[in-house]
């Protein structure tokens, strides 16, 4: 009975933990990386991750002409600067925040409508042999007509 | 073992089970190298070569609210009449007919809120809360919104602000509570209702040049993007119903041509923000609008029953 107790007790943490982190990710978005789309509309899409360094994620999506759009990255403090890469349909490079000081947002507006890759990669900052540091990162888009 | 032991070894079972479930499900979605399960092939295949070393692979659609700001910004005319009555909420009873109408009635209380339709926004709003409380979606649209929305009903802005965090909060939960299928199909709804609005408002004597027709010609763009959100949740029973019903809507795509020119990017001094230079062409004709629009108002019409 009392090895039951204690799976009971370890499967709840494991619940509580996971919602947890999913809550503070939901929070660190909102708090910190829709501010950072100003003026522009934010187009309610959601999307949050937690990463470590050295991680990666993709995000794929149609932007339209005759819109102006602001994306915007954020990634945890306890994490190293995230950058991103934004790639056409034959993976030519557009903009590289690396070339930008790792700024966090970029403004662009299209001439015709696209279908872009955005490839985002945490740092890495820890030393050999030493816990890499995890947070979430979030990715956010506005827009407004041109 | 008794009775009470046998009843709580099975809640044992139960909850271990859940927690490394809904624990895996937080990990951000990882997939491995055999994971992508493409049933019907894309355009540019290549394009989605790279993810396998992603961690997390976000296929993102047009938002409700960007989906009716391309609309109004075409210059389309709004028509109550075509959007899913406020009415057929009590029809909807399963999660399946709740996430897709969810979608839907966003769409079209984003659509209602850019055409500043008090009425409708209010209504729309309530509707689209029917849904995420039937999902058991908590606070997407809590009391206070709805209260802020009658006092703001004439500013577009607020009003904006308010639909976009009712749906960031809908998709939010539902990814934050290992439900990504619901959030799908819940996408995969406001995205057929923006084609179904588009395609509903084409004026057939004014086709050519029409910049409505412009920005349904652009949806080509998002179909494959679906399919792969889709596919990344198949298994689910409702998940690979949509996979068959935008298949059909990808196979009419697929008959148009789009072409285009590299893409250039040029920093612009005066507007501060970078320009992506390219020119477009398509070859859409009138035979293959018509079959569009009628797949895509047959799927719609299924959804809203």
């Amino acid at each position: 009975m009392r090895i039951f107790k204690v799976i009971v007790a370890a499967s709840l943490i494991i619940l509580a933990s996971s919602a947890s982190v999913s809550g503070q990710c939901k929070a660190f978005a909102k708090k910190t990386c829709l501010p950072e789309l100003g003026s522009y509309t934010h187009d309610g899409n959601y999307h949050a991750v937690v990463l470590s360094e050295g991680e990666e994620a993709e995000l794929y999506k149609t932007f339209y002409s005759n819109m102006e759009y602001r994306l915007s990255i954020c990634g945890e403090e306890a994490l190293p600067p995230v950058e991103f890469i934004v790639y056409d349909a034959n993976r030519n490079v557009l903009y590289s925040s690396r070339d930008d000081s790792f700024a966090g947002t970029w403004d662009f507006r299209l001439e015709s409508s696209q279908q872009l890759r955005i490839h985002i990669k945490v740092g890495t900052a820890s030393q050999p042999g030493t816990t890499p540091a995890s947070g979430c990162v979030s990715i956010m888009f506005g827009f407004r007509i041109k | 073992m008794n009775k009470v032991s046998i009843i709580f070894s099975r809640i044992s079972v139960w909850l271990i089970v859940s927690a490394l479930l809904v624990a895996s499900c937080k990990q951000g979605g990882k997939r491995s190298k055999d994971d992508g399960q493409a049933t019907i092939p894309r355009d540019n295949a290549a394009f989605y070569d790279d993810i396998k070393k992603a961690e997390k692979i976000f296929y993102t659609l047009p938002s409700p609210l960007e989906s009716a700001m391309l609309i109004k910004s075409a210059g389309a005319i709004f028509d109550d009449a075509i959007l899913n009555p406020t009415e057929n909420v009590r029809n909807y009873i399963t999660n399946r007919s709740r996430a897709l109408n969810l979608g839907i009635y966003t769409c079209d209380l984003s659509f209602a809120s850019l055409y500043d339709q008090t009425q409708l926004i209010i209504d729309y709003m309530s509707a689209a809360k029917s849904m995420a409380d039937g999902l058991g979606i908590l606070d997407a649209v809590a009391d206070e919104d709805i209260t802020k929305l009658e006092e703001n009903i004439h500013d577009t802005e607020t009003i904006m602000d308010i639909v976009s965090q009712t749906y960031l909060n809908s998709n939010s939960y539902l990814e934050d509570n290992g439900q990504p299928a619901i959030a799908a199909i819940v996408l995969t709804g406001g995205w057929i209702e923006g084609l179904y609005i588009g395609t509903q408002l084409i004026d057939m004597k004014n086709f050519e040049n029409n910049e409505l027709v412009v920005r349904i010609i652009d949806q080509k763009l998002s179909v494959d993007i679906l399919l792969n959100l889709l596919e990344s949740n198949s298994g689910h029973p409702v998940v690979d119903e949509l996979i068959l019903q935008v298949g059909k809507i990808k196979r009419v795509f697929d008959k148009i041509t789009l072409t285009t020119t590299p893409v250039k990017a040029e920093y612009d001094q005066p507007s501060n923000m970078t320009v992506l230079k390219s020119e477009v062409k398509s070859d859409l004709t009138l035979e293959v609008f018509k079959e569009l629009s009628a797949i895509v108002a047959e799927i719609r019409n299924s959804f809203i029953k």
